[in-house]
C-alpha cells in the first residue's frame, strides 16, 4: 500500500523541484500531443518556452510583452492570495476586474476630453473603488448573513458581464464610432492613456502596481500583524478567534483587497493594452489569476514567477500557432496539462509518500 | 553564455535558411476572430486564404492565427505576424481596427488589410462586402414565399452592418408582399449555437415561416428543418447541407478573388492603400444556388434582381424611402449614399420596434 | 406589440428542450457537491460529452450509443479531477478550472473532422393517446427520451439521497468528512464515485446539446452552459427538486426573452440575462439568513485521512 503522510512543514526542496518536474512532464506529454497532431514536438516545445525569450527575431518584442500579459495576472493573483490564505474563496475576480474597468473608464469618459494631469490618477482611484465595491457585495453578505462567498462572487461575474455588454453598446459607446459597440479608445487620449513608461520594456503602470503589490504582500505576510492574523484565520480559525481576531474584519479586508487590486488591473488594462471597453473586453484574466495564485502557492514571489510562466505559455503558444501552424486548441490543452501536472506534483511538497502498511 | 549564443545562432541559422528559401515568396498572414471551424465568418476567410495558396502555389506562403480576442491580444498577434516576415496581413474583424492601425504605424513596409473598418493609412487598406445586396434578394424570395406573412430575423448586434441588412431585406419583401411583417430578435452574439437555435424556435413558434439570420452558426437551419414548413437562407457560407429545404438560398462571403488580387499586387509591387466595398458585381457577395423548393417564376425574378444589381442598373436602396418615423430619407429615384449606408442606425418605414442601444 | 402571438404551449415545449442539457449537468454536479466536492470543470466535461457523443453518433448512426459513450468519456475525464483532488489533494477550485481548459482544448482537437457534419438525432417519442391530447400533448408529451430521462434522474437522485443508505452516507461525507471517516466510511472512494456520476451527467448534457438541441458540432458550442449548471445547483440550495425548477427557470428566462422579442416587445436584454444570477444570490442570502445550512459543510475542503 502507498499512502501519504503529511509533512510537519512543507518541504523546501520539493517546493523548488516540483515546478521544474511539472514543466518537464508537460514538455514530454505535450510533445507527444504535438507529435500526434503531426507537428514537430521538439520545435513546438522550443517555440513555446524558448523563443519568446531568446528568438533573435521575436524576443525583442515578446520579452516586454511577457510583462504586459503577466502584469494583470500577478496583480489580481496577489489580491486573491491574501483571501485564499485566510480561507476566503473569492473566485469572482473576473467580475471585479470588469467593474474596475467600467468604473475607471466611465469616470474618465465623463470628463472627456479633459487633458488634466489629475485625470488619470482619478481614473485609477475610480477603478480600484469599482472593483472594491463589487467585492464588498459578497463580503457584506458573508459577514451579515454568512452567505457563501465562493458562489456569490461567481454569480456576480455573470452580472458584471451583462453590465459590460450593456454599457459598451449603450452608456459608454463611442459617439464617433459609427454605431459600433465599444467605448472611445484611451490610447488616443493622452491624459487618460496608460502608456509604456520606458519605451520597449512593456513596463506600464499596471506592471509597476503589480510589482508593488508583490512587495507589499511579502511585507504583509512576513512582518505585519494583519498578515499573521490572516494566516491564522486560514489555518486555525478557532485559534484566531481566541487570539482576538475579528473574522468579519478579515473578510472585509481580504475581499476588499482582492477587489481593489482586480479593479486596478481592469483599469490599467482598459486604458492600456486593450484600449477600450468592448463587449468582450474581459479575456478571462480573473479566472486565470486563480490558477496563477495556486501555481505560485499563494506566496508573493511564487505568484510573480507563476504569472510570468503563464504569460510565457500564452505568448509562446501564439508563436507556435504562427510559426508551426499548431491549432489554438492544442495550446489550451497544453496549458491545462501544465496546470494538472503542477497540481499533481504539489503533493510531494506537503506530503511524504510512504510505502507499506500505513496507519491510515 | 556560450550555450546561449550557440542556441541563438543555431536558431538564427535555421531562420536564415528559412528566409533564404522564402526569399522570393510572398508571405500573407491572416488574423481570425473565431476558430477556422466555425462554419461561418472565419471559415470563409480561411477558404479565401486557401484559395490564395491554391492560386499562387509556391510563390506564396500563408500563415494564420485563429481565435484572437479583440483588444490587447490582437495587437500582439498582429505584431508577431509582422515580425515573422509577413508582407501582407489581413485582419478580419471590426474590433481589430485600432490594433491594426497601431501596428501598421510601426511597420511601414508591411501592407495591412482591415476588414469592415473605416480607418486607413498609407499601408492600411479597408475592405468589406455589400451584403445588403444579397439581403435584397433574400427579402424578395422571403416576401414571395411566406404564407404566414411573418418573417423572422435573427440579428446579432445593433450595428450599421446588421441594420442595413434588416432594412434591405424588409424593403424588398414588402415590395412583393405588402402584408409582410418582420419579427426581429437580437441575440447579442455572433456565435452561440444553442441560443441561435432557441431564437429560431421562438420565431417559428410565433408564426414566422421564413428565418433570416445574421449570426454565424447553422443551428437556426437545423431548428427550421426540425419544425418543417419553414425556409431559411445560409449566412456567410452556403450551408448547402441544409438544402433544398429549409435552406433555399444563401449569401456567401467570397473573399477569395479579393485576397488573390491583393496578394498578387504585393508580388508585383503595385499594392496601394484602397477602400474596397464590393458586392455582387465582383463576386465578393455570392448568392448560393436557389434551390428547387423555390417556384420557377420567383427564382427567375430573384436572378433578374441579382443581375440588375450586378450590372449596376439597380441599387437596393432606391427612393422613395422614408425612415421609420415617417420622415423622408430618399426622394423618388434617389439612391443611398455610401456614407448614409455606412452609418445606418435607423429602421425604415414599416418596421416595428426600436433599434436597441 | 402583440403578445398574443406567443403560444404558451409551444413556449413550454421549447423551454423543456432548452433546459434539459443544463438540468442534466446540474443534477450531476449537485450530487458531487453533496459529497463535499466542488468541481468547477462542468463546462469542460459538458463539451467533451458534446463532441464525443456527436462523433460516436455520426460514426455508428446510433444516437443512443452516442449518449452512452459521451457519458462514459466525460466520466473518465472527470476522474482526472478526482485523482488530483482526492488522491493527490490538490485544490479543487484550481483543478476544476484546469479541467475546463483541458476539456475545451481536447474537444476541439477531437472535433475537427466533424465540423459541418449532420448526425442522426433522437426521435420524438410517440406516447399514444398522451401525445394526442390537446395542449398538454404537444406541451409535455411530444419530446425525445432524454427529456424524460433527465426528469426521471432528478427523481431518482432525490429518492436515493433521501431514502437510501448510500444517500445517507454520501450526505454524511459531504457534511463532515472527518466524522464520516471516523465511522468507517471510505470518504475518498465515495467522493470518487460521486465525481464519476457528475461527469457522466455532464457528458449526457453536452451530448444533448450536440445531438438534439442544436444539433451539430462546433467548437466552443457549450458557450457557458456548464457555468450556468453550477449556478443552478446553488440556486437550488442543493435540493434535487429545486435543481429541476432552477434549470427550467434559467432555461426559461432565455427562451422567454427571445419569445418576447419575437413577439415585438422591447426587452431589456442585459437585465434579463443577468436576472437568474441575481435571483440566485437572493436565494443564497435568504437561506443563509434563515440560518439554515445552505452548502454542504465540507464543500471544497480537502480531506486527508491522517489530518
Amino acid at each position: 500500500m502507498i499512502h501519504l503522510e503529511k509533512r510537519p512543514q512543507p518541504s523546501q526542496v520539493w517546493t523548488v523541484i516540483t515546478p521544474v518536474l511539472a514543466v518537464i512532464l508537460t514538455m514530454i506529454v505535450g510533445g507527444m500531443m504535438f507529435a500526434a497532431l503531426g507537428k514537430p514536438p521538439l520545435e513546438a516545445i522550443r517555440t513555446i518556452f524558448w523563443d519568446p525569450l531568446f528568438h533573435p527575431q521575436f524576443a525583442g518584442y515578446s520579452r516586454p510583452q511577457l510583462l504586459v500579459k503577466a502584469g494583470p495576472l500577478i496583480l489580481i493573483a496577489i489580491g486573491l492570495s491574501v483571501g485564499f490564505r485566510a480561507g476566503i474563496w473569492n473566485i469572482g475576480a473576473e467580475g471585479q476586474y470588469i467593474m474596475g474597468a467600467i468604473c475607471g473608464a466611465g469616470a474618465g469618459l465623463a470628463l472627456y476630453p479633459s487633458e488634466s494631469v489629475l485625470l488619470f490618477p482619478m481614473m485609477v482611484i475610480a477603478g480600484a473603488l469599482g472593483g472594491w465595491a463589487w467585492s464588498m457585495i459578497p463580503a457584506i453578505l458573508k459577514t451579515k448573513f454568512g452567505t457563501n462567498e465562493i458562489l456569490v462572487s461567481l454569480m456576480l461575474v455573470y452580472v458584471a458581464e451583462s453590465i459590460l455588454a450593456s454599457v459598451s453598446s449603450g452608456l459608454l459607446r463611442n459617439p464617433d464610432g459609427m454605431g459600433f459597440p465599444g467605448s472611445r479608445n484611451f490610447q488616443q487620449w493622452d491624459a487618460a492613456a496608460n502608456r509604456e513608461l520606458i519605451a520597449n520594456t512593456g513596463m506600464h503602470w499596471g506592471v509597476v502596481f503589480a510589482l508593488i503589490a508583490v512587495i507589499a504582500a511579502y511585507v504583509l505576510f512576513a512582518r505585519h500583524i494583519r498578515g499573521f492574523q490572516i494566516r491564522l484565520s486560514g489555518e486555525a480559525p478557532r485559534a484566531a478567534r481566541f487570539a482576538g481576531v475579528n473574522p468579519n474584519r478579515i473578510v472585509i479586508f481580504c475581499l476588499g483587497t482582492a477587489g481593489a487590486l482586480a479593479g486596478l488591473a481592469g483599469l490599467f488594462e482598459v486604458t492600456g493594452p486593450a484600449g477600450q471597453i468592448s463587449i468582450d473586453f474581459n479575456s478571462g484574466y480573473g479566472f486565470t489569476a486563480i490558477i496563477v495564485a495556486f501555481l505560485g502557492r499563494l506566496h508573493p514571489v511564487g505568484i510573480l514567477l507563476a504569472g510570468l510562466l503563464m504569460a510565457l505559455t500564452y505568448i509562446g503558444g501564439e508563436l507556435a500557432q504562427l510559426m508551426l501552424g499548431v491549432p489554438g486548441a492544442s495550446i489550451q490543452l497544453f496549458q491545462g496539462m501544465l496546470l494538472f501536472f503542477l497540481l499533481a506534483t504539489d503533493v510531494f511538497t506537503n506530503y511524504r509518500i510512504r510505502f507499506g502498511q500505513g496507519a491510515a | 553564455m556560450k550555450r546561449r549564443t550557440l542556441l541563438a545562432s543555431a536558431a538564427a541559422l535555421s531562420l536564415a535558411a528559412g528566409s533564404a528559401f522564402a526569399q522570393d515568396k510572398v508571405k500573407a498572414g491572416f488574423i481570425y476572430v473565431g476558430p477556422v471551424g466555425d462554419g461561418g465568418w472565419t471559415y470563409e476567410h480561411d477558404q479565401g486564404r486557401k484559395a490564395v495558396e491554391a492560386e499562387l502555389g509556391d510563390a506564396v506562403e500563408t500563415v494564420y492565427q485563429e481565435s484572437v480576442p479583440e483588444g490587447a491580444d490582437a495587437e500582439r498577434a498582429i505584431t508577431q505576424m509582422a515580425l515573422s516576415g509577413a508582407d501582407i496581413i489581413f485582419t478580419t474583424s471590426f474590433g481589430y481596427m485600432d490594433p491594426t492601425m497601431n501596428v501598421a504605424a510601426k511597420f511601414p513596409d508591411v501592407k495591412f488589410e482591415h476588414a469592415t473598418g473605416f480607418k486607413r493609412a498609407d499601408n492600411v487598406s479597408v475592405y468589406s462586402a455589400r451584403f445588403y445586396e444579397g439581403r435584397a434578394i433574400q427579402g424578395h424570395i422571403a416576401g414571395k414565399m411566406t404564407k404566414t406573412n411573418k418573417i423572422g430575423y435573427i440579428a446579432s448586434f445593433p450595428i450599421p452592418e446588421v441594420i442595413r441588412g434588416i432594412n434591405s431585406a424588409y424593403l424588398h419583401a414588402k415590395k412583393v408582399n405588402p402584408d409582410v411583417e418582420f419579427s426581429i430578435v437580437w441575440a447579442y452574439t455572433w456565435f452561440d449555437p444553442a441560443k441561435e437555435a432557441d431564437a429560431a424556435r421562438a420565431l417559428i413558434d410565433n408564426g414566422a415561416d421564413v428565418i433570416l439570420q445574421h449570426t454565424d452558426s447553422t443551428a437556426p437551419q437545423a431548428a427550421a428543418q426540425e419544425a418543417g414548413n419553414v425556409i431559411t437562407f445560409g449566412q456567410a457560407s452556403d450551408m448547402a447541407e441544409f438544402g433544398p429545404v429549409p435552406r433555399v438560398s444563401s449569401i456567401i462571403d467570397n473573399w477569395a478573388p479579393y485576397y488573390i488580387d491583393r496578394v498578387k499586387a504585393v508580388m508585383d509591387g503595385t499594392w496601394e492603400s484602397t477602400d474596397t466595398w464590393d458586392g455582387i458585381s465582383t463576386g465578393m457577395v455570392g448568392i448560393g444556388e436557389i434551390s428547387s423548393a423555390v417556384p420557377a417564376d420567383v427564382k427567375a425574378e430573384a436572378l433578374a434582381l441579382k443581375d440588375a444589381i450586378a450590372a449596376g442598373d439597380y441599387h437596393p436602396f432606391t427612393g422613395p424611402i422614408n425612415k421609420q418615423d415617417g420622415t423622408p430619407w430618399l426622394a423618388e429615384g434617389e439612391t443611398a449614399s455610401d456614407g448614409d449606408l455606412l452609418g445606418m442606425n435607423f429602421y425604415i418605414e414599416g418596421l416595428t420596434g426600436d433599434v436597441p442601444n | 406589440m402583440d403578445l398574443s402571438s406567443i403560444n404558451p404551449v409551444l413556449l413550454v415545449a421549447s423551454i423543456m428542450v432548452s433546459a434539459t442539457p443544463i438540468l442534466l449537468a446540474a443534477i450531476g454536479e449537485m450530487v458531487v457537491e453533496r459529497a463535499g466536492v466542488l468541481n468547477l470543470g462542468v463546462e469542460g466535461m459538458m463539451i467533451t460529452g458534446a463532441v464525443v457523443g456527436f462523433a460516436v453518433a455520426v460514426n455508428t448512426g446510433n444516437p443512443a450509443l452516442g449518449f452512452a459513450v459521451a457519458a462514459l468519456a466525460s466520466a473518465v475525464l472527470s476522474l482526472s479531477f478526482g485523482v488530483l483532488t482526492q488522491l493527490l489533494l490538490s485544490n479543487q477550485v484550481a483543478t476544476g478550472l484546469g479541467l475546463t481548459l483541458v476539456g475545451l482544448g481536447l474537444s476541439s482537437l477531437i472535433g475537427k473532422p466533424y465540423e459541418g457534419m449532420k448526425s442522426p438525432t433522437l426521435p420524438k417519442l410517440d406516447m399514444g393517446f398522451l401525445s394526442d391530447m390537446p395542449v398538454v400533448g404537444r406541451m409535455l408529451f411530444s419530446h425525445d427520451l432524454m427529456v424524460y430521462l433527465s426528469l426521471a434522474l432528478v427523481i431518482v437522485v432525490w429518492a436515493v439521497l433521501k431514502y437510501t443508505r448510500i444517500g445517507l452516507i454520501l450526505r454524511a461525507v459531504g457534511e463532515n468528512h472527518d466524522a464520516a471517516h471516523a465511522l468507517g466510511y471510505k470518504v475518498v472512494r465515495i467522493r470518487m464515485m460521486a465525481i464519476f456520476f457528475g461527469g457522466a451527467c455532464a457528458g449526457l448534457g453536452g451530448a444533448y446539446l450536440s445531438l438534439v438541441r442544436v444539433p451539430q458540432w462546433t467548437e466552443g458550442m457549450t458557450a457557458g452552459a456548464g457555468w450556468i449548471a453550477l449556478a443552478i445547483v446553488v440556486f437550488a440550495s442543493w435540493r434535487a427538486g429545486r435543481v429541476a425548477i432552477g434549470a427550467y427557470l434559467f432555461g426559461g428566462v432565455t427562451v422567454l426573452q427571445l419569445n418576447l422579442q419575437a413577439a415585438g416587445a422591447a426587452v431589456p436584454v442585459a437585465l434579463l440575462s443577468a436576472s437568474p444570477y441575481l435571483m440566485t444570490i437572493l436565494v443564497l442570502v435568504f437561506i443563509s439568513a434563515r440560518g439554515a445550512h445552505g452548502a454542504p459543510a465540507s464543500l471544497g475542503r480537502p480531506f486527508h485521512a491522517s489530518a
